[in-house]
C-alpha cells in the first residue's frame, strides 16, 4: 500500500480524465477543454506567485504570445501540408502546445532578466506595463497578430496522431486529456527539482538565500522563463481549442483571470490553482447563462477569499482532509456544517441584493426568469427577505463561532 | 504648426494635471501604507459617476463638491474594514485586496449604469468659448478645470507644509511607530490619508469625467497609465509624480496631435524607406497609447528608483 501511495492522486486523476466523457454529455466537452487550458495555465501563474513570491499582473502576455506561436505554427502546417513538402508538413497538431512552449519561454527570456532584481510591488509594476504594452502593440502589427478579429486557422491539418483528426470537440477532449496530464505532471515535477526548492527559499527569504550563494535574480528568472513557459503551453492549448487567436487573450483581463484563479483556489497549495480554474471557469461559463452580473459574483468571491479565507478553497480542503488523519472530523463537522449554512445564507441575501438592484436599474432579471419567479423590487417582502436572510447568516454564524472555537 | 503646439500643451498640461490628481492621492497612500491601491482609478470613476448621478437632482456644482466627499467616505470604510483586515497577511494580500477591489467596482458601475456611456457634461455656458486663438475655441469648462487643479495643489501643498496634520503625516511617512508612541492615533490617521487621496482620484473623476467621457471602461484606461506616474516618478515622491504626469501627459498629447509615420521622420534625416510598410508606416499618433509604458521600461532598465525618487522601488 505504502509503495503506491505516492503514486494515488496521480492514478486518480488518470481514471477520472478518462470516464469523464463517458459521465458527462458531449454538451459539457467543450466546457472541460476550456477547463483543461485554464488549469495549465492558473498552475503557470502560480509558479511565479505561490511557489516564487513574484506578483505578476502581465502573466496573459505569455500565454497571449504562446497562443500566436501556435497559431501560426498551424497555419504553417496547414500551408506545407498543401504543398507537401517542408519540416512544418510532418509536424502534427498534436503537438503545437510545445510550440506554444517555446513561444512563451523565449518571450520570458528575452525581456525577463531586467524584471526579475525585486519581487513585491517593484515586479508588480513592471509585469503591469509589459501586458500593457504587449496588449496595446499588437494593434500596431496587423500582419501579426490579425489586429482586432485576430489570427484565424484550422486545426485538421497534418499528420494525424493517435487516430484524432480534431474534428469534435470531443476529439479535443483527448488532446486536452493528454496536454493537462502531462503539464500538471511536469510543473509538479518542478517543485521537486532543486530549482523549484530554491525558488521556495527566495519567496521566504531572499537575503539569506542570497548570503548562501544563490543570487535570487537568477532563481527567479529561471523560474520566471520556466513559467511563461508553461503560460505559453497553455496558450497553445487554447490556438487548438479555440482555433482563433485574438488580442484578448493577452489583456489585462486575461492576465486578471490568471490571478483569480490562482488565488481562489489557494497560493500555497499544489492543487489549488486547479480546484481554481475549475470553480472560476465553471463559474464563469454557467452563470451566465442565468445572471447578467455573472462577474461580479466571480470578482465578490475572490475578494471574500482574500479577506476572509487567504488560503483559499484548496486550503479549507486541506483542513478538513488534516482533521481525518487526526480522527478530529467526528468532533469537527457540526461547526463547520453550521458555519457553511451561515455561508450559504449570506451568499442567498447578496445574491437576492444584487438581482433586485439589477431589477431596478434595468427593468428585468435574468436569474429571477430563469428560475421563475416573479421578483417584485417595490414590495417589502423581497427586502425583508434579505434582513431576514442576513440575521439567520449573523445568528447561525454566532452560534456555530462558540461551538468551532471550543472544538479547534 | 504653433496652432498645434499651443493647443497640445494647453491639453497636455490639463491631461498632466488630471493625472497628477490622480497620482498624488496613490503617491501619498503608497507612502504611508506601502500598499499599492489597484482601485485608486476605480474611485476615480466613482467619482465621474457620482457627479453625473447627483448632478441630474441636484445641479452641476453642488455635485462638484459633493461626489468627492461621498467617494472619501467610502474610501474611508474601504480602508478601516477591508485594506485593515488584510494588512495583516502582508503586502501581496493587500494588493490582491485592492485588485479584488477594482473588479468589483467596475462590476457595481456596469450594474448601476449599465454599460454604455453616459452623457455627464458641464452646463451649456461653460461650452462656450474663454478665449479664440487661430480660430479655435479653449472652452470655459477647460479653463475652470485647470484653475480646479491649481487650486487643488496649492491646498494640498499647505495641507501638507504648513497644518499640524500634514506634519503629523509627514512624520507618519518616515517614523510611523513614533508618531504611534507619542500618542497620536496613526490608524486613524492612515484612514484618513486613504479617504483623503481617494477623494482626490474623486474629484479627477468629477472634472475629468466629461473631458474623457464617462464609461464603465475609464477605469482600466487610466489605471495603468497612473501607476506608470507613480513608478516613472519615483515611488513616494509626490514631486516626482508632479514631473512624471506632466510629462506624459504632454508627451501623450503631443503623439496624438503630430499625425507623422516613422518614415517621415526618417525622411527629415535623410533616409528614405516605404511610407506604407508595417513598421515604418507606423503613425506616432497610433504610438501614443504606448507611450507611457515604454517610458516605464526605460526608466526601470536605467534608472529604476525612477525620476526624484531616492529608493527603488
Amino acid at each position: 500500500m505504502s509503495v503506491f501511495r505516492p503514486f494515488a492522486p496521480w492514478l486518480i486523476s488518470l481514471a477520472v480524465l478518462l470516464l469523464l466523457p463517458a459521465v458527462t454529455g458531449g454538451s459539457a466537452v467543450s466546457v472541460i477543454n476550456v477547463i483543461a487550458i485554464h488549469i495549465v495555465f492558473a498552475l503557470s501563474y502560480n509558479m511565479l506567485l505561490g511557489q516564487g513570491g513574484m506578483l505578476s499582473f502581465g502573466h496573459a502576455a505569455f500565454f497571449g504570445l504562446g497562443s500566436y506561436a501556435a497559431i501560426h505554427a498551424m497555419n504553417a502546417i496547414g500551408d506545407a501540408a498543401y504543398a507537401g513538402e517542408g519540416f512544418w508538413a510532418h509536424f502534427p497538431v498534436f503537438l503545437l502546445p510545445l510550440v506554444g512552449f517555446a513561444g512563451g519561454a523565449l518571450v520570458a527570456l528575452v525581456v525577463g532578466w531586467p524584471f526579475c532584481r525585486r519581487a513585491g510591488t517593484a515586479f508588480a509594476m513592471i509585469t503591469l506595463g509589459l501586458g500593457e504594452l504587449v496588449a496595446t502593440g499588437t494593434q500596431m502589427f496587423p500582419s501579426v497578430f490579425g489586429g482586432e478579429t485576430g489570427v484565424f486557422s484550422n486545426r485538421m491539418v497534418g499528420p494525424v496522431w493517435f487516430g484524432l483528426e480534431l474534428a469534435q470537440p470531443a476529439d479535443v477532449y483527448w488532446f486536452m486529456a493528454f496536454w493537462v496530464f502531462a503539464a500538471v505532471l511536469a510543473m509538479w515535477a518542478f517543485t521537486r527539482t532543486p530549482l523549484g526548492r530554491m525558488s521556495n527559499a527566495v519567496r521566504d527569504n531572499p537575503d539569506r538565500t542570497q548570503f548562501i550563494g544563490y543570487p535570487p535574480r537568477n532563481v527567479r528568472f529561471l523560474v520566471f522563463i520556466a513559467s511563461g513557459g508553461m503560460a505559453g503551453l497553455a496558450g497553445g492549448m487554447a490556438a487548438v481549442n479555440y482555433e482563433i487567436v485574438t488580442p484578448e487573450s493577452l489583456s489585462l483581463v486575461a492576465s486578471g483571470l490568471a490571478l483569480v484563479m490562482a488565488a481562489v483556489g489557494g497560493l500555497g497549495i499544489f492543487y489549488g490553482p486547479i480546484v481554481g480554474a475549475v470553480v472560476v471557469t465553471l463559474m464563469n461559463s454557467l452563470l451566465s447563462d442565468f445572471t447578467d452580473a455573472s462577474v461580479l459574483y466571480v470578482g465578490i468571491v475572490f475578494l471574500a477569499v482574500v479577506m476572509f479565507a487567504p488560503s483559499g478553497l484548496a486550503g479549507g480542503l486541506e483542513q478538513i482532509r488534516q482533521a481525518w488523519h487526526r480522527a478530529e472530523l467526528a468532533r469537527k463537522w457540526p461547526g463547520w456544517l453550521v458555519g457553511a449554512a451561515a455561508v450559504i445564507a449570506w451568499i442567498l441575501a447578496l445574491v437576492l441584493t444584487v438581482e433586485l438592484v439589477y431589477l431596478i436599474r434595468h427593468g428585468d432579471d435574468k436569474l429571477a426568469q430563469a428560475l421563475g419567479l416573479e421578483l417584485n423590487a417595490a414590495s417589502p417582502l423581497a427586502w425583508g427577505t434579505v434582513v431576514i436572510l442576513l440575521a439567520v447568516g449573523y445568528g447561525l454564524w454566532r452560534v456555530t463561532a462558540k461551538h468551532r472555537e471550543a472544538n479547534a | 504648426m504653433l496652432e498645434t503646439i499651443v493647443f497640445s500643451t494647453l491639453n497636455g498640461i490639463l491631461y498632466g494635471l488630471l493625472l497628477f490628481m490622480l497620482s498624488s492621492g496613490l503617491t501619498l497612500i503608497f507612502s504611508m501604507m506601502g500598499v499599492l491601491n489597484f482601485a485608486h482609478a476605480s474611485f476615480y470613476m466613482l467619482g465621474a459617476y457620482f457627479a453625473y448621478a447627483l448632478g441630474l437632482h441636484i445641479g452641476f456644482w453642488p455635485a462638484l463638491f459633493l461626489a468627492p466627499c461621498l467617494v472619501a467616505v467610502i474610501g474611508a470604510v474601504v480602508e478601516r474594514y477591508g485594506l485593515r483586515r488584510v494588512h495583516a497577511s502582508g503586502h501581496v494580500a493587500e494588493l490582491l485586496f485592492t485588485f479584488g477591489l477594482a473588479y468589483v467596482i467596475d462590476e457595481l458601475v456596469h450594474l448601476f449604469w449599465g454599460s454604455i456611456p453616459v452623457s455627464y457634461v458641464p452646463p451649456d455656458y461653460m461650452q462656450n468659448a474663454l478665449f479664440t486663438l487661430f480660430g479655435t475655441d479653449y472652452s470655459i469648462y477647460r479653463g475652470v478645470t485647470m484653475m480646479i487643479a491649481v487650486f487643488m495643489f496649492a491646498a494640498l501643498w499647505f495641507l501638507l507644509k504648513k497644518t499640524r496634520v500634514g506634519m503629523m503625516i509627514r512624520a507618519a511617512l518616515t517614523h510611523g511607530d513614533m508618531v504611534g508612541h507619542l500618542g497620536h492615533n496613526v490608524p486613524r490617521l492612515f484612514m484618513g490619508v486613504f479617504g483623503f487621496g481617494c477623494a482626490l482620484a474623486g474629484l479627477a473623476g468629477v472634472i475629468g469625467g466629461p473631458l474623457l467621457n464617462t464609461e464603465p471602461g475609464m477605469a482600466q484606461t487610466l489605471g495603468p497609465i497612473v501607476f506608470v506616474v507613480v513608478v516613472v516618478g519615483g515611488m513616494g515622491s509626490l514631486i516626482g509624480a508632479f514631473y512624471a504626469s506632466l510629462l506624459i501627459g504632454l508627451l501623450q498629447t503631443f503623439f496624438v496631435a503630430f499625425d507623422a509615420s516613422i518614415a517621415d521622420l526618417l525622411g527629415v534625416i535623410g533616409i528614405s524607406v516605404d511610407p506604407y510598410g508595417e513598421v515604418t508606416g507606423i503613425t506616432l499618433a497610433s504610438l501614443a497609447p504606448m507611450t507611457p509604458f515604454i517610458l516605464l521600461v526605460l526608466i526601470l532598465i536605467f534608472r529604476p528608483c525612477g525620476l526624484m525618487g531616492e529608493l527603488e522601488p
